[in-house]
Parts: structure tokens; C-alpha cells; sequence
């Protein structure tokens, strides 16, 4: 776990409308590590967590100020192309959602195909490979060409992280991504987790303090668009400096 | 008699109204299939689709004129409205706000209210008087203004039913907004689009009130696009309304093949989609 | 082998390279998507100005017609183009008794079978029957009038004339003599032809009924069909209406059936066993044929009228489900 900070936050803030979701956040994100963003609902953790591949902008009225900074640039300016960052920030969503129509290999190879890439073995090597860092390899390599909706809840969000692994970011968003499955799907996709950060940066938003708890380093907590606390999971889980943090950990609110 | 008892004699009363109701309701769908059938099978032979019309009041003949010229001005409806309402189907679903998409929809709606037999009027303005005479082209743009609505309609629909957050995962991997839609959304839903546009084009194949003084009708075959054209439905209705008894058993051919395509079509685009989804479930049933 | 491609990482490893400036290609990302977001904009554009002219055109076309004869043509019986004297009273007459009594056949019947289909049924026996019902509205209309000549002509004059002679006789609707040929025909063609309308979308408005309306009713214990008339039928009312006035709305319209079997004879009588004509009846009988300038703008004329009228019906009947299917999502 390195100290070298790939991505950085300084002063974020989001208004849907006249809705101020997220206040004036700061927070920066260490190479090949896990972060938590834990809090109540309705607190700004997704919009906070959408701002940092841009995909904000598919809500209307949606405005955004501050910087992310990554790669030594600001990502919110208009300079920058959002098509480029999200093949740098990969984003995989609470729902699983594999393409339509589409094949187990041919989910996971759509983002390169798309870019142009052709050649039929490299595709092939790069889906065994993330496929493998997924955790889905050996339950279906003998059924790539079944469509992807074919598969369990589990197995169709491991193809989505397999799917995001494909174009090579450096950096995943998981939007709560187990909240929509069982517990021992669940917990595979948390021993995942923990091995996926040996490559990349992770950042989970996740309604389960427990999981932020058991697989991340850093833990941001936020409250009403507002970051409270943010440090290594260890030192925020047993011994929380704010007051609000400690109340939402023990159970006293949220 | 209690209450309770005259209560549950209306509840049986209504229950048997109600599958009264039914049976009259298919009752004309199967007399009309096996009346069409009785009248046309006996009338049908290889001439029929082989064979041109003879000189009036002479028996025998064919309407090969008449299924050639309904497949070609099917054929030019289609090219002309399916892409456009593919089009504007994909444009109302994945940019729906704004001004001209409300136009749009609005217009759309319009269109599909309008009898056919004004569409006819407005090609036979658009297209007949400008050209000064009934021509094919006048009947494929009848025929495309009517499958146009369908085609925008039904696209914009079964892509409307995606959920939003798959577009967002095609964004999430760095891909411009143009390719999400047309590799993803579209790609991924394209039997259900097929069987739209194949219910709009049976539909276009039976319509008779647009042609009727578009393409008009003719008792030969040209395949010159500023020539009046003969079509099935329009040749049923003349061949109808004749006093000659060849001619007349000749409709009842006609119609027996009419019905069959367009039924035809209809039931096979319905299968299309059931095949799609039945290829995957039992994928699923497999796992 | 690995492709070079400018905007992809060269070798899958965990590092990255390039930058997340703007690419410079022949299109940005960006304006590729513009321009796809541009072209789909004026092929929108151009349908909406299609649609537009269109409306304009048959306007122009009507003008010599409305000039001379003005709204009164509405309202005038007289339609005599060898003098070149043109009324459309007649037709509207046609066409709205036909369509008024296809409805007072049709709407009941649709309504009955939409519940049956939704209620009674199971649902693959369900879908079965309304995969039937779709199949009536798949029939082109041509079909429908070569039945309606040969089949159903015959059978009003043999069957049901007699039949209603004999019992309602006294009613000036009943009298006349009969050929099979008019209004009752044709209303009754119309009446088979709008049911899988009207029985489609008030199978949509019935189903946005929540489930626990119809088992609170069930709980009270009410009878299935005191359960369908308080918690089905009653919220649904405004929907059902909708759904009846767009089936209104194409009985209107239809041309080819009702021109084949109402008799075109531009009349206005009580019996419902004379021959009449429609707005669209007459148009698709005269129009080909139209032998002056005036006789075409009077079709132009009933064209725009019958444009107008299934327009604002159809609009009507729009707004209605709409309003009720917005009221179900709450």
C-alpha cells in the first residue's frame, strides 16, 4: 500500500438543481489501495463517487465545481475529455448489468472492440486475464459464447468488474456493489476486492459498514453531502476524533 | 330467494356474459379466415401468381402483376421510411427532452391517428400532381408515411424499456455516447426492433385506401417508378366490385393470399421474439 | 500482436500512458457525438416539417372548396357533382351514425373481453386469446369488405333483418327495406374491426389497478364480479372511456370495409337498413375519378374535415389514458 496519491479531491461541490448534494469535499486516494465511502443514505456517496469518472453529467441540471485532479490535471475541466477518463476510472454499478444480447466473452471485450481493436487472440488473452483477476474464469471458460445475463447475480457482477478490468483503468468506482446480492455472493466479491487492489485503486461506496470495515485502508464517512471523517479504516472503526462518526458507527443514528 | 343467492347469481350471470362476450368477439376472426380460405383455395393455382390478367371478361389470367407490384412498393416504403423511423425512434428514446423531440412525438402521434385514406391524399399532393399522373412512387410514399409512425413508435418503446444504468456502464467504459447507443442499446435489442418493423411493413402490405389513387392500379406490369403500379390489396377491390364471376373468384385468391402474408408476417415476427428469448432460457435452465 | 491503436494503452499492463487531454483525431469524442446528436436532430426536423407541409398542402388544396361553399358545406346535403354542387352533410351523417353505433356494439364487447382476458383467465390461455384478438387487427380492411359483401351482407339481409323486423319492427330505425347493403352492415364490420383496439388499451388501464385494491374487495367478500365492478372497473372508468373514444377514432377513419359495404348512396334516412356514405367512403369512391377542379377540392375539403375530426378525438381520447396512466404512477 503505497502513500502516493493518484487521485486528489480538493473541494467538490455538486448541485442537482438547487439541491447542494455534495459540500465542499476534499479527499485524496492512495495508489493500489481501498477506499470506503461509507454514511446514511441520501448523504452524497454516489453523487460524490460519479463525479470522479464524470458520469454525473447524465443527470440533468447537474453542476459540479472543485477538482479532481488525476494524472496532474483537473478532470471537471471542459479540456478534458470524459471519454478518455473513464478509460482511466473504471465504474462498475449496484445493479449488475451485462449487455444485452451479448456473450460472456464478448461483455468483457466490448470496451476494446469498440476502441478498434480487432485482433481476435489478443482480445481472447486479455479476457482470460481479466476474467482470472475476477475471480469468474474458471466457471466459465468452458461457456464464453452463453449470453451474460445467463449467469447468477454473483457471476453477472463479477463479469461487469471483469468487463471494467478490460479497459485497463487505473483506478475502479464500485457503487455499492453488493448491495444487490446474497451473502456468500457477496462476500467473493469482497475477497475480490481485496486482491484487486494489489493492481488498482479501489473506491467503494458502500452501505455496509462491516464490508468497509473487513477489506478497505481508508474510509471516507459522509453525512447530508458533508465529509465528517475521513482515515485508515482501522483508526476511523475503533477510534473515530469526530463525534457523528462514532454515533453512526455504534448504531446510534443513520 | 336471499340476497347472498341473488348475489351469486349475478357473479355467474357475469362470468357467463362475460365468455359470451368472448366467443363473439373471436367468432368473426375465425368465419372470416375460413370463409377466405373456403372461397380462395379452390381458386388458387400456379397461374394466379404466375400469370398476368387476360383482356377483360376473358376467363383465366393471374395476378402476378398485382403481388410483384406489392412487393415493390413495399420494397420503396420501406427504404424510404424504415431508417428514418428507426431514427427518429432511437432520437425520441435517448434524447427525449427539447423542443424539436416534443415536436417529434407529437407529430408522431398525429400520424398514427390519421386514416390512411388521407395519407393517400397527401401523396397523391405530394407526389401526383407534381408528377401529373398515378405513379409507384406515389404509392411507396403513401405506404411509408404509414409505416414510418409505427416504426418510430414501437423503437422508441422497447428502447425506453432499458434500464438507464446500462447505457451508464457502456459510458463507465470509455466509450462516446454514439457508439453506447448504437453497439449497446440498439445491438442488444435488435429482434424486438425487427419484429417492429416487420408488424409495420404487414401492416403497409394491406393497406388498399392510400393506393387507390397513388400508385392507382394497373393491368400490366412496369417497373418504372412514374408509372401506376399495380398492388394486391387495390386489385382485390377492383376484381371485387366487378360484375364478372372470373374476376371475382380471382378477389377470393387474392384476398386468400393477402391474409395469409400479412397474417403470416405478423405471427412470424411475434415467434422471432419468442425465439430470442427462448434460446435464453434455456441456456439458463441448462446452468 | 498488438494493435497500435492511438487512443488505447500499447501493452496490457498496469500502466498507463497518453493523456486525458483532448485527443486530437480527425472527430473528438465529443463531436462525434455531436454530430450524431445533430443528425438525428434533422431527420426529426424533417419529419416534423414533412408532417407540417403536408397539413398545409391539403389546406391549399381545400381552398377553392371552402372558399365557395364555406362552413355551410358542413351543413349542406346537396352533393351533385355533375352541377358541380357540393355538400358533405351527408357523410358526416354516415360516417357518425356508423361509427356511433359501431361503438354502442363494440364498446361493451371490448370492455367484457379485456376483462375476461385480465381477470378470468390463466395467463397462457390468456395470452392465447388476445394473441387472437390481435389477429382481428391485423385483417386488412380489403378482407374485411370481400366478407362483408359476400358473407355478412347476405346474412343482415336474410338473418337479421327479419329478425329485427319481426321484434323492434315498430321503431322507425327497423324500417325500410333491407339489401344487405348499409348502414348496419357497415356499422357492424366497423364494430369487429375496432374491438381489438379498444380491448388493448383497456387491457393496459386495467392493469394499472394495484393488486390490493381487488384483494381489499375480495377480503370484504365481495363476489368476483362485485369485486371487478367496485375495484376494477369503477377507479378504471376514465381510462375505459379513453380507450373506447380511440377506438371511435379509427372507426372514423376506416375506409376500404365500410366503403365496400355501406352502398355510397349519399343519403340521410332513420333506417339503419339504407345505404348511406362516408367522409371516407366517398373519397375513396370519387376522388380517383374527380372530373372538375371543384369536385376535388370538395374531397380535399371532406379530407380536412375528417382529418380534423378524427384529430381532435383521437387527441381527446389521448389525453385521458394519459392522464390516467400518469395518475397510476403516482
Amino acid at each position: 500500500m503505497s502513500s502516493n496519491i493518484i487521485l486528489q479531491v480538493n473541494n467538490l461541490n455538486v448541485w442537482y438543481e438547487d439541491f447542494h448534494a455534495v459540500k465542499g469535499i476534499s479527499v485524496g486516494y492512495p495508489e493500489k489501495s481501498i477506499s470506503a465511502i461509507i454514511g446514511p443514505s441520501g448523504c452524497g456517496k454516489s453523487t460524490f463517487l460519479r463525479c470522479l469518472n464524470r458520469i454525473y453529467e447524465e443527470v440533468p441540471g447537474a453542476k459540479a465545481t472543485g477538482e479532481i485532479i488525476l494524472e496532474g490535471k483537473n478532470v471537471l475541466d471542459k479540456s478534458v475529455d470524459p471519454v478518455e477518463l473513464r478509460k482511466r476510472i473504471g465504474m462498475v454499478f449496484q445493479k449488475p448489468n451485462p449487455f444485452p444480447a451479448m456473450s460472456i466473452l464478448d461483455n468483457v471485450t466490448i470496451g476494446l472492440r469498440l476502441q478498434g481493436i480487432k485482433d481476435k487472440s489478443y482480445l481472447m488473452n486479455v479476457a482470460e486475464q481479466c476474467l482470472r483477476k475476477a475471480a469468474l474464469w474458471s466457471e466459465v471458460k468452458d461457456k464464453l459464447h452463453k449470453l451474460g445475463t445467463s449467469l447468477s447475480g454473483g457471476q453477472q457482477q463479477r463479469l461487469c468488474i471483469a468487463r471494467a478490468l478490460a479497459v485497463n483503468p487505473q483506478v475502479l468506482l464500485m457503487d455499492e456493489p453488493t448491495s444487490a446480492l446474497d451473502p456468500i455472493a457477496s462476500a467473493k466479491i469482497e475477497d475480490l476486492m481485496s486482491e484487486l487492489k494489489k493492481e488498482f485503486t479501489v473506491i467503494v461506496v458502500t452501505h455496509n459498514m462491516q464490508q468497509a470495515a473487513r477489506i478497505a485502508d481508508y474510509t471516507s464517512f459522509f453525512v447530508l453531502g458533508d465529509l465528517i471523517e475521513h482515515g485508515l479504516s482501522s483508526d476511523i472503526f475503533t477510534n473515530p476524533k469526530e463525534q457523528k462518526t462514532e454515533d453512526y458507527i455504534t448504531g446510534r443514528f443513520g | 330467494m336471499t340476497y347472498l343467492h341473488w348475489r351469486k347469481f349475478k357473479n355467474i350471470a357475469f362470468h357467463a356474459s362475460l365468455y359470451l362476450a368472448a366467443v363473439i368477439v373471436l367468432l368473426p376472426l375465425f368465419l372470416i379466415v375460413s370463409y377466405v380460405f373456403k372461397m380462395g383455395a379452390s381458386s388458387l393455382n400456379l397461374d394466379f401468381f404466375l400469370a398476368f390478367p387476360k383482356p377483360v371478361g376473358e376467363v383465366g389470367g393471374g395476378m402476378r402483376h398485382a403481388i410483384t407490384g406489392t412487393l415493390y412498393l413495399v420494397a420503396i416504403a420501406s427504404i424510404i421510411s424504415i431508417p428514418t423511423g428507426l431514427l427518429c425512434g432511437i432520437y425520441l428514446s435517448e434524447f427525449g427532452k427539447g423542443k424539436v423531440a416534443t415536436l417529434l412525438k407529437f407529430s408522431i402521434d398525429m400520424l398514427t391517428g390519421v386514416p390512411s385514406i388521407i395519407i393517400g391524399i397527401f401523396a397523391y399532393i405530394l407526389i401526383v400532381v407534381p408528377l401529373k399522373g398515378f405513379s409507384a412512387m406515389a404509392g411507396g410514399v403513401a405506404l411509408s408515411i404509414i409505416i414510418l409512425p409505427i416504426v418510430c413508435r414501437s423503437t422508441e418503446e422497447i428502447l425506453k424499456l432499458i434500464p438507464q444504468h446500462i447505457r451508464e456502464a457502456g459510458l463507465a467504459l470509455g466509450l462516446p455516447r454514439w457508439r453506447v447507443i448504437l453497439n449497446i442499446v440498439v445491438k442488444g435489442n435488435l429482434s424486438s426492433l425487427i419484429t417492429g418493423v416487420m408488424l409495420a411493413i404487414s401492416r403497409a402490405a394491406g393497406e388498399t385506401a392510400p393506393l387507390l389513387f397513388t400508385s392507382f392500379g394497373n393491368m400490366y406490369l412496369s417497373y418504372r417508378i412514374d408509372e401506376p403500379m399495380a398492388s394486391l390489396p387495390v386489385q382485390i377491390y377492383n376484381y371485387a366490385i366487378s360484375p364478372f364471376d372470373d374476376w371475382r373468384r380471382q378477389a377470393w385468391a387474392g384476398a386468400f393470399v393477402l391474409i395469409t402474408i400479412v397474417l403470416g408476417i405478423n405471427l412470424l415476427s411475434r415467434l422471432l421474439v419468442k425465439l430470442g428469448s427462448l434460446r435464453h432460457l434455456i441456456r439458463r435452465g441448462i446452468k | 500482436m498488438v494493435r497500435d491503436i492511438e487512443n488505447v494503452q500499447n501493452s496490457f499492463s498496469t500502466e498507463n500512458n497518453g493523456n486525458i487531454s483532448k485527443k486530437k483525431s480527425f472527430l473528438t469524442y465529443g463531436e462525434q457525438d455531436k454530430f450524431a446528436y445533430f443528425l438525428l436532430k434533422l431527420i426529426a426536423s424533417l419529419v416534423i416539417i414533412l408532417l407540417l407541409g403536408m397539413i398545409a398542402m391539403l389546406l391549399n388544396s381545400s381552398l377553392p372548396a371552402i372558399k365557395e361553399f364555406g362552413i355551410g358545406f358542413a351543413f349542406n346535403d346537396n352533393w351533385n357533382p355533375v352541377e358541380d354542387e357540393f355538400g358533405a352533410l351527408a357523410f358526416l351523417f354516415g360516417t357518425l351514425v356508423t361509427s356511433a353505433l359501431a361503438i354502442m356494439i363494440a364498446a361493451p364487447l371490448s370492455i367484457s373481453v379485456a376483462v375476461f382476458i385480465n381477470e378470468i383467465l390463466p395467463t397462457k390461455l390468456g395470452k392465447l386469446i388476445s394473441l387472437f384478438v390481435e389477429m382481428i387487427a391485423a385483417i386488412p380492411s380489403i378482407v374485411f369488405g370481400l366478407w362483408g359483401i359476400f358473407f355478412l351482407g347476405p346474412f343482415v339481409k336474410d338473418v337479421l333483418t327479419p329478425f329485427l323486423k319481426s321484434n323492434f319492427g315498430f321503431l322507425p330505425l327497423f324500417q325500410g327495406a333491407s339489401f344487405g347493403i348499409g348502414i348496419l352492415t357497415a356499422s357492424i364490420i366497423l364494430a369487429i374491426m375496432i374491438t381489438p383496439t379498444i380491448t388493448s388499451i383497456c387491457r393496459e388501464v386495467l392493469k394499472t389497478v394495484p393488486k390490493i385494491q381487488k384483494e381489499a374487495a375480495l377480503a370484504l367478500g365481495a363476489t368476483r364480479f362485485e369485486m371487478i365492478k367496485i375495484a376494477l372497473i369503477k377507479p378504471s372508468f376514465s381510462g375505459l372511456t379513453g380507450g373506447v373514444v380511440l377506438g371511435l377514432g379509427r372507426a372514423l377513419g376506416e375506409t376500404m370495409a365500410v366503403a365496400m359495404v355501406i352502398g355510397n348512396s349519399p343519403t340521410i334516412t332513420a333506417s339503419l337498413f339504407s345505404p348511406a356514405a362516408t367522409m371516407a367512403s366517398v373519397i375513396a369512391n370519387e376522388y380517383a375519378e374527380a372530373d372538375s377542379d371543384l369536385h376535388l377540392s370538395a374531397m380535399c375539403y371532406i379530407g380536412l374535415l375528417l382529418f380534423l375530426v378524427t384529430f381532435i378525438v383521437n387527441s381527446f381520447a389521448r389525453a385521458i389514458v394519459w392522464k390516467k396512466q400518469r395518475k397510476a404512477r403516482g
